[in-house]
């Protein structure tokens, strides 16, 4: 078969720049202020000093057949919607080149090319041209997309007027729509309620099983990636690790959240983060058992480097399964209410008596909330083995497929046992 | 491998035909250097994108105004009014009229009026298209198309509202008994010089501003004294010497005059209509130029 995509030392290189010098003396400040316009000129098309070179993407190389499911997967920060932007043409890479065969349609961003203020039924054809669409294309798949976005009353409303979900539905049905030989999706998954989300999951299926044609996908959702995905490329850091059967991929990708368990966690990619403080994280078994049993009593601890005081806080520490699923969420904030971290080294002890976790692996993430706002937050920061445990105290456990959390219950037959 | 066949086949059941080979675009993506050419073909493939565009920007204009699309017939005869009882009334501009449009009894506000269709034309293009990348960006950064239409189709957009303005001039010229002459049927051509000038400097414009946004603010003054360049609201008789050198140095001055030619009868000033022509076909090589080597950075500076 064919390859569709050919990815050929594709990298991407930013320009931060970076805070100057502090200002010592007013001459210094007036100096600064007076060539700041043609420092930052000189900046701006790379002549001026090289302050920092950050390399988003770098020698990235795969291909993906005709007809194939890929899953990105990888952190935040790992260069997935950087690949997928360098594809739909949004960016230029900065070296290597890809072949694309076929014409490429991205739903990059769920509301994008929506106007608020014209109707629904307007939107479409804006939508539809935006991404390409010729009118008599739209026409024709018209009822289509209104059927399977659900908004057939709402039609000649103003956008603006739609519930968010209403909202989504809609720009993923016309996106879905197109007939592109190659589409392109990152995280829509993550939007609308879980009915809409299956049945985006199963028009991506068949956009790729049935018309044969090439679906690359970013998602978090390492169940979705699984189910959906023929094969998986794994980002980490701008770099790729490894391309393959989804399965195996998945499972490299949170298996190495494991390794890394050692680093100290400052030095972690952070998004969505105001003020990194989380320095390291480890878990102590109650009574130095060696491992983290279901049911037993355990310590979670957090070393965090606070460098400005951190108001009306909360810390938080929540587990994934295996398939990328959040299951257990600790929060101080139920048990404390809000509280000041002050700065300085912080050493932030959480007991649990009787983990309530089934036997298996979690990915750990970490997260301060400050006023309502995230303050930090690591995804993935470490990865816990949690083995069997005498959680009810009869050498009893779920199987694996009756769920992760477990919990004391009464059973009350009214029959009585057989 | 007959088993390994069998499941592939399995998980697959139907396989469509490939398509022909040919019949599939096929593209490359690499870094590029300097000048990258106008993709003529893949501007026709969306040409369709152009027009929603406008039409987007027409339809949402006027939405939440209570006199709504009165706003486009009032906007040109507001300033029409103003600038006759200024310039006209107050400065007296309107005896410095020429010879030829005193003996066809034009009045003032229509030699003011057939002035503003090309300037309005351009200003508004210029300043609603220097700021649309800026104002586009989420678009920019999400979406693949050709970003060219970003700057023309709301250049589009004044182009419909100069559309209505001639309508309405139409009207005042019946009501002050002056029939246009029949050099009116090159009106389409002078428009289409005027857009093609609006374009040469909003490509450049909207570039400049995505990556150095003082643009926005430099840009309100550079129309204010290219509007005192332009005889748009006085005859070129009311300046000295060589302030009439400057103004008929400006790319607009054999417009504004070609429009009074051909709508009010006014003689052809052929030199000057020429030298127009060459400066706008120099603005556009130049704004194009610009405009597609700097291209491929909007989405990262945006």
């Amino acid at each position: 078969m064919p390859a569709a995509i050919t990815i050929d030392g594709i990298g991407k290189c930013y320009q931060l720049v970076l805070r100057a010098q502090r200002y010592h003396m007013l001459r210094d400040v007036l100096m600064a202020a007076i060539t700041a316009p043609f420092r930052r000129i000189a900046g701006l098309h790379g002549y001026g000093p090289a302050e920092g070179k950050f390399w988003a993407l770098r020698d990235v190389s795969f291909e993906v057949q005709r007809g194939e499911v890929i899953g990105i997967i990888g952190r935040n920060g790992a260069g997935k919607s950087t690949l997928l932007k360098i594809l739909s043409r949004i960016v230029e890479p900065t070296e290597g080149r890809a072949r694309m065969k076929g014409r490429v349609a991205s739903l990059l961003e769920v509301g994008t090319g929506f106007h608020p203020e014209l109707t629904g039924r307007e939107n479409i054809y804006l939508k539809g041209a935006i991404l390409g669409m010729h009118k008599e294309e739209i026409d024709r798949k018209f009822d289509e997309i209104v059927a399977f976005a659900e908004t057939e009353k709402f039609l000649d409303t103003p956008v603006k007027h739609y519930s968010s979900g209403m909202y989504v539905r809609l720009a993923f049905a016309v996106a879905a729509h197109l007939e592109p030989e190659i589409l392109i999706v990152d995280e829509v998954l993550a939007v609308g309620d879980t009915e809409f989300q299956k049945k985006c999951l199963g028009r991506i299926q068949q956009v790729a099983q049935g018309d044969g044609r090439t679906v690359l996908l970013v998602s978090h959702n390492m169940g979705a990636v699984r189910q959906l995905c023929d094969r998986a490329a794994y980002l980490r850091d701008g770099k790729l690790v490894s391309v393959g059967p989804a399965a195996e991929v998945v499972a490299e990708y949170l298996n190495s959240a494991l390794e890394t368990a050692q680093d100290n966690l400052l030095s972690r990619p952070r998004f969505v983060t105001l003020a990194p403080a989380i320095a390291g994280f480890s878990c102590r078994p109650a009574g130095g058992a060696a491992h983290v049993a279901s049911g037993a009593a355990v310590t979670f601890q957090l070393d965090l480097h606070v460098t400005e005081p951190i108001r009306n806080a909360a810390v938080s520490i929540m587990f994934n399964s295996d398939q990328g699923y959040r299951v257990l969420g600790l929060s101080s904030r139920c048990e404390t209410g809000l509280l000041t971290l002050a700065p300085g080294q912080q050493t932030i002890l959480c007991h649990v008596d009787a983990l309530p976790l089934a036997a298996g692996r979690y990915i750990v993430d970490l997260e301060i909330f400050s006023a309502e706002r995230v303050a930090d937050y690591i995804e993935h920061a470490t990865a816990i083995d949690v083995v069997f445990g005498d959680f009810f105290g009869n050498a009893q456990t779920l199987l694996p497929l009756e769920g992760p959390i477990l919990a004391r219950s009464r059973w009350d037959f009214q029959c009585g046992p057989v | 491998m007959p088993t390994d066949v069998a499941i592939t086949a399995a998980k697959r059941p139907a396989q469509p035909p490939a398509p022909a080979e040919g019949t599939i675009p096929e593209f490359e993506i690499r870094p590029r250097r300097g000048w990258v050419p106008i993709d003529f073909k893949e501007l026709f493939h969306y040409r369709e994108l152009l027009y929603f565009l406008i039409w987007r920007d027409v339809k949402v204009r006027y939405k939440q105004t209570l006199l709504g699309f009165a706003w486009a017939i009032l906007q040109p005869l507001v300033t029409m009014v103003i600038a006759t009882a200024v310039f006209g009334g107050l400065a007296g501009f309107s005896g410095r009229m020429s010879e030829e449009l005193i003996a066809r009894h034009v009045p003032y506000n229509l030699f003011v009026y057939a002035g503003l269709l090309p300037w309005m034309l351009f200003s508004v293009g210029i300043s609603t298209g220097g700021t649309s990348l800026m104002n586009q960006q989420n678009l920019l950064t999400k979406v693949y198309f050709p970003r060219l239409f970003v700057p023309a189709s709301v250049i589009g957009t004044a182009l419909v509202d100069t559309a209505i303005s001639f309508g309405v001039f139409f009207i005042l010229m019946a009501f002050a008994h002056v029939a246009p002459p029949w050099t009116v049927v090159f009106v389409p051509l002078l428009l289409l010089l005027t857009t093609l000038a609006t374009m040469g400097i909003a490509f450049v414009l909207s570039s400049l501003t995505v990556t150095y946004r003082d643009f926005r603010f430099i840009l309100p003054f550079m129309m204010q004294c290219w509007m005192f360049l332009s005889p748009v609201y006085y005859p070129l008789t009311v300046k000295k010497a060589w302030e009439q050198a400057l103004v008929q140095a400006n790319p607009l001055y054999g417009l504004i005059e070609a429009f009074r030619s051909c709508l009010l009868g006014q003689h052809w000033k052929w030199k000057s209509l020429s030298i127009s022509v060459l400066e706008i076909a120099v603005l556009l090589l130049v704004g194009l130029y610009y405009f597609k080597r700097t291209e491929r950075r909007f989405a990262d500076i945006a």
